[in-house]
């Protein structure tokens, strides 16, 4: 497989969100603004490509049987800087995210490239995987925020462009779960299954 | 009354599935059945109640102590992840009826973000002892009433004409979103 086809698998044919229905708790949870979305995107982005790069070069040095708790601490090691790192310099986005940034290390999908990709190949396609998958991840939650930010605050990225009061459910979180549907009602139409 | 107080909001106000979106993976993956559902709720209660004291103990005693609670993340998952198979194993050797009817469940609950987010969120709301395993038994009955009443509808949904692409995850979501906007009924209460 070559690399290009590592990146694009992750980010369209295989997303996460949309496709493998992977991480739901993040995706429903902190999207009700385009630009939470994508701060929550690319925290996991980070996780998720330094954890795939590690543990690929960890691979031979990790006993089988201890694979999995061992894939944990690095993954917590990492989500552990993010934390950190995001309160100092972003805190109102951290404010914001509050719960979700330590439950990345709950996200499946971060668990789940670790035994299905990272543990088996070298660090290049690890790393490559890492980020489509990421990047794949952190476009879903834009999409979903986007969508509820404009019908639920008539706003996009902050910029207000309906006056007065939108579809207030919608940033509510009902609204997360009835976009959420819709949209893989729309992505299964589009992939025609 | 404190206690009621703090159950209430569990429950109804500020349900774990329907108002925090935590534990949203287990609440789509094993709601198809009404028994199944009940099977995974009564785990998610023993679990949960029972990570929550270790934690907390292993937080207020080992890492604040030492200064060490930026170990916090990685400290609580293992603990959780240890907590969970030492569960699974005792099980097996006293109560094996038990054990036949958690079993499956036990290392999905692992991965359940519930769990691990309730265990976060009573140090950050700053409870005592006593409060965070009342805040916790609660929290985990939430999730299992949103689990029964979730499997019952979908019990029902597999018989209904749904639109092809509806079919499965997405009208399952648009079902939990009515469902929330009906627990959102229970705001005020407390």
């Amino acid at each position: 497989m070559n690399q290009k086809e590592n990146f694009t698998k992750g980010f369209i044919k295989n997303n996460p969100v949309l496709v493998l229905l992977l991480g739901m708790c993040p995706t429903l949870g902190v999207t009700t603004s385009a630009i939470n979305g994508l701060g929550m995107g690319l925290a996991t982005t980070f996780v998720l490509v330094m954890a795939n790069i590690v543990i690929s070069l960890l691979k031979s040095v990790i006993p089988d049987k201890v694979r999995i708790p061992a894939f944990i601490v690095v993954i917590a090691s990492f989500v552990t800087i993010v934390d950190l790192v995001m309160a100092g310099f972003a805190p109102a986005l951290h404010e914001q995210l509050g719960l979700f940034i330590p439950l990345i290390v709950v996200n499946c999908i971060v668990l789940g490239r670790a035994e299905a990709f990272a543990s088996k190949n070298d660090v290049l396609s690890s790393l490559i995987d890492g980020l489509g998958m990421g990047l794949g991840f952190a476009f879903a939650l834009t999409l979903l925020g986007g969508i509820r930010e404009i019908l639920g605050s008539g706003a996009i990225f902050g910029f207000k462009f309906i006056s007065g009061d939108a579809i207030l459910v919608f940033v509510l979180a009902p609204g997360a779960f009835i976009a959420l549907g819709y949209l893989i009602a729309v992505v299964n139409r589009l992939r025609k299954v | 009354m404190e206690y009621i107080i703090i159950v209430i909001a569990a429950i109804f106000v500020n349900n774990i599935v329907f108002a925090q979106f935590l534990g949203i993976c287990p609440f789509l993956g094993v709601s198809n059945k009404l028994s199944t559902s009940v099977g995974m709720g009564g785990a998610v209660v023993f679990v949960m109640t029972l990570a929550t004291i270790v934690t907390y103990l292993i937080f207020q005693y080992v890492l604040v102590p030492f200064g060490l609670q930026f170990l916090q993340t990685i400290s609580y998952i293992l603990v959780i992840a240890a907590l969970v198979q030492m569960v699974e194993i005792i099980l097996k050797k006293i109560s094996p009826p038990l054990y036949q009817a958690l079993g499956i469940f036990l290392p999905l609950i692992t991965t359940n973000c519930a769990v691990l987010g309730v265990a976060i969120l009573v140090i950050q709301k700053d409870l005592n002892l006593l409060q965070s395993v009342v805040f916790a038994f609660a929290n985990a009955v939430g999730f299992t009433l949103a689990l029964v009443i979730f499997a019952g509808i979908r019990e029902h949904l597999e018989l209904m004409g749904v639109p092809k692409g509806m079919k499965g995850i997405p009208i399952a979501l648009v079902v939990a979103g009515l469902l929330s906007l009906a627990f959102m009924g229970f705001a005020g209460l407390v």
